[in-house]
């Protein structure tokens, strides 16, 4: 059962991540990017992570994406102009897609032995066990990188507004 | 039987159930809300159709479903069939979390009167909440309409600002109770009646307030109705729809009310218990006992219906930037004050 809702789940999204590549109309793209995120939810139900299931739904699902589409909606964008893509691009791009792809699968797999894994069907993850790992054993880095996301939303402020204006 | 099988039979004759009657009391709201908001305004609402005007729901019914479905010729066409759909996708699937009636009663574990229990039912809601919003937003995208664009564009707007809102005025209720659950939500307060309910004796009033008011924005209702503007905008995101289509956004929005008036009394009314928590006798009946508690829950829904539409009949609407005022600068300040004050008091009375 888990199995099959696995490989359904995939593929969506998959899928998803390639039609938002395919499509020429921004909205379809941030679409296909929603089903992306809300499959990427049920692949962490599946694995027992319901609150980060739920926290993807309610943070990308619908707060990133109601703000990528609401730009979109906004300032109205029409279809997206297709290039042919530079041939520099083409010849570089692709090894080092492959060589990026493979760093990072070859790291995930010497991991998986130190760190261990888990399987689908195992038991649900409490969201006061995550608590627990997140204000317990994990505050610094926890608070460390909420201060820099403030950085970050400052800095955006900063950027956003006009010389000028007080 | 195989306990698997017995569960998937209980459940698609759980859906198939109240599925049944969500859309029933959708439809049943609407003529609520023409008798009440006719008898605020000194008249009588509709009358005609059956006594009372009792069959002007299935006759409304019939009407959308045999008008003529016009698509008008400058749409994005897959977008603006989906939209109705994701809207009342999104109304219906809500209710799947909501537990409404006694929890004692199961077969084999299944409970009777929750479609799913999950651990996580309050976020849940809050997620479907967050969803809901592209039903809008992509209606009045895709009709390619001036009007249609600026209700869908209000609507997003509005209603990413007041789930902010929303959410943090639930934490106070989860610090009480420890919990997302909805069913354990109901048992921690109703230990002692109306007393120990979060709206009393939990002290989350604030909370309350701050959550209805947050409510009526998200489902768009006056005196947040902005998007729907109809003197500014004509009819605002669903201007472009017609027929069975208009119908589900009609739809979708009835049925975010009694939602949102099932989790307001779960939260803060002790869902499916009694006022006089144990004060009374605990009837032997098992039919009683079935009963019972469904008829507290109805009526405190019906409460928050009937509160819902007095105050589409009393408040004007509110202009665009106070909307936007009111939800930043006072409802969500105040719930992180509301935040703050219950971790204070529990960390002092533990």
């Amino acid at each position: 059962m888990h199995l099959v809702l696995f490989l359904i789940f995939a593929g969506f999204c998959l899928a998803g991540a390639v039609n938002l590549l395919l499509q020429t109309h921004p909205i379809n793209s941030a679409l296909s990017l929603i089903v992306v995120m809300s499959s990427l939810a049920v692949l962490y139900l599946l694995l027992g992570a319901e609150f980060l299931a739920i926290a993807q739904i309610i943070v990308y699902a619908g707060a990133v994406m109601v703000l990528f589409t609401f730009v979109v909606m906004l300032l109205n964008v029409g279809e997206e102009e297709r290039t042919h893509g530079s041939y520099a691009a083409k010849i570089v791009g692709f090894p080092a897609i492959f060589t990026v792809f493979a760093v990072i699968t070859t790291v995930v797999l010497e991991a998986r032995h130190r760190l261990g894994g888990v399987k689908l069907s195992d038991g649900i993850t409490k969201t006061e066990d995550l608590s627990k790992v997140l204000f317990r054993d994990m505050l610094l880095p926890f608070e460390l990188t909420s201060v820099l996301i403030l950085v970050a939303i400052l800095g955006a402020v900063a950027l956003a507004r006009k010389e000028g204006h007080s | 039987m195989n306990i698997f099988w017995v569960f998937l039979l209980l459940s698609i004759l759980k859906v198939a159930v109240v599925l049944a009657i969500f859309l029933g009391a959708v439809a049943y709201t609407v003529l609520l809300e023409r008798k009440l908001v006719g008898r605020i305004q000194n008249r009588w609402g509709p009358s005609r159709v059956g006594p009372f005007g009792l069959w002007q729901p299935m006759v409304d019914g019939l009407k959308l479903f045999l008008k003529e479905d016009m698509i008008p010729a400058g749409v994005y066409r897959p977008l603006y069939l989906a939209a109705p759909l994701i809207a009342l996708g999104c109304a219906l699937l809500s209710i799947a979390v909501v537990p409404f009636g006694a929890q004692n009663l199961n077969y084999h574990g299944v409970k009777f009167f929750e479609i799913a229990d999950l651990n996580i039912g309050l976020l849940v809601l809050l997620g479907v909440t967050s969803i809901s919003v592209y039903g809008i937003a992509l209606a009045g995208w895709s009709s390619n309409n001036k009007y249609s664009l600026l209700g869908a564009l209000r609507s997003s707007a509005q209603m990413v600002s007041y789930e902010l809102a929303l959410g943090l005025s639930l934490v106070g209720v989860v610090l009480r109770t420890g919990s997302f659950n909805l069913a354990e939500i109901v048992r921690v307060q109703s230990i002692h009646g109306a007393l120990t309910w979060n709206l009393f004796g939990g002290g989350q009033f604030i909370a309350f307030f701050i959550y209805l008011t947050a409510a009526y924005a998200e489902t768009n209702r006056a005196p947040f109705d902005l998007p729907e503007a109809e003197t500014e905008l004509t009819g605002g995101y669903h201007t472009e729809y017609s027929s069975m289509k208009f119908a589900m956004f009609f739809m979708a929005e009835y049925g975010n009310m009694i939602t949102v008036g099932c989790v307001a009394t779960l939260l803060f009314l002790g869902g499916w218990t009694s006022p006089w928590g144990h004060l009374l006798p605990e009837p032997q009946n098992i039919i009683l006992q079935a009963i019972l508690p469904l008829f507290w829950f109805v009526v405190k829904v019906f409460f928050f219906l009937f509160l819902y539409i007095w105050v589409r009949g009393t408040l004007p609407r509110f202009r665009y930037d106070q909307l936007m005022g009111y939800g930043w600068k006072y409802l969500v300040p105040v719930a992180m004050l509301n935040i703050v004050g219950t971790s204070l008091v529990m960390a002092v009375f533990p």
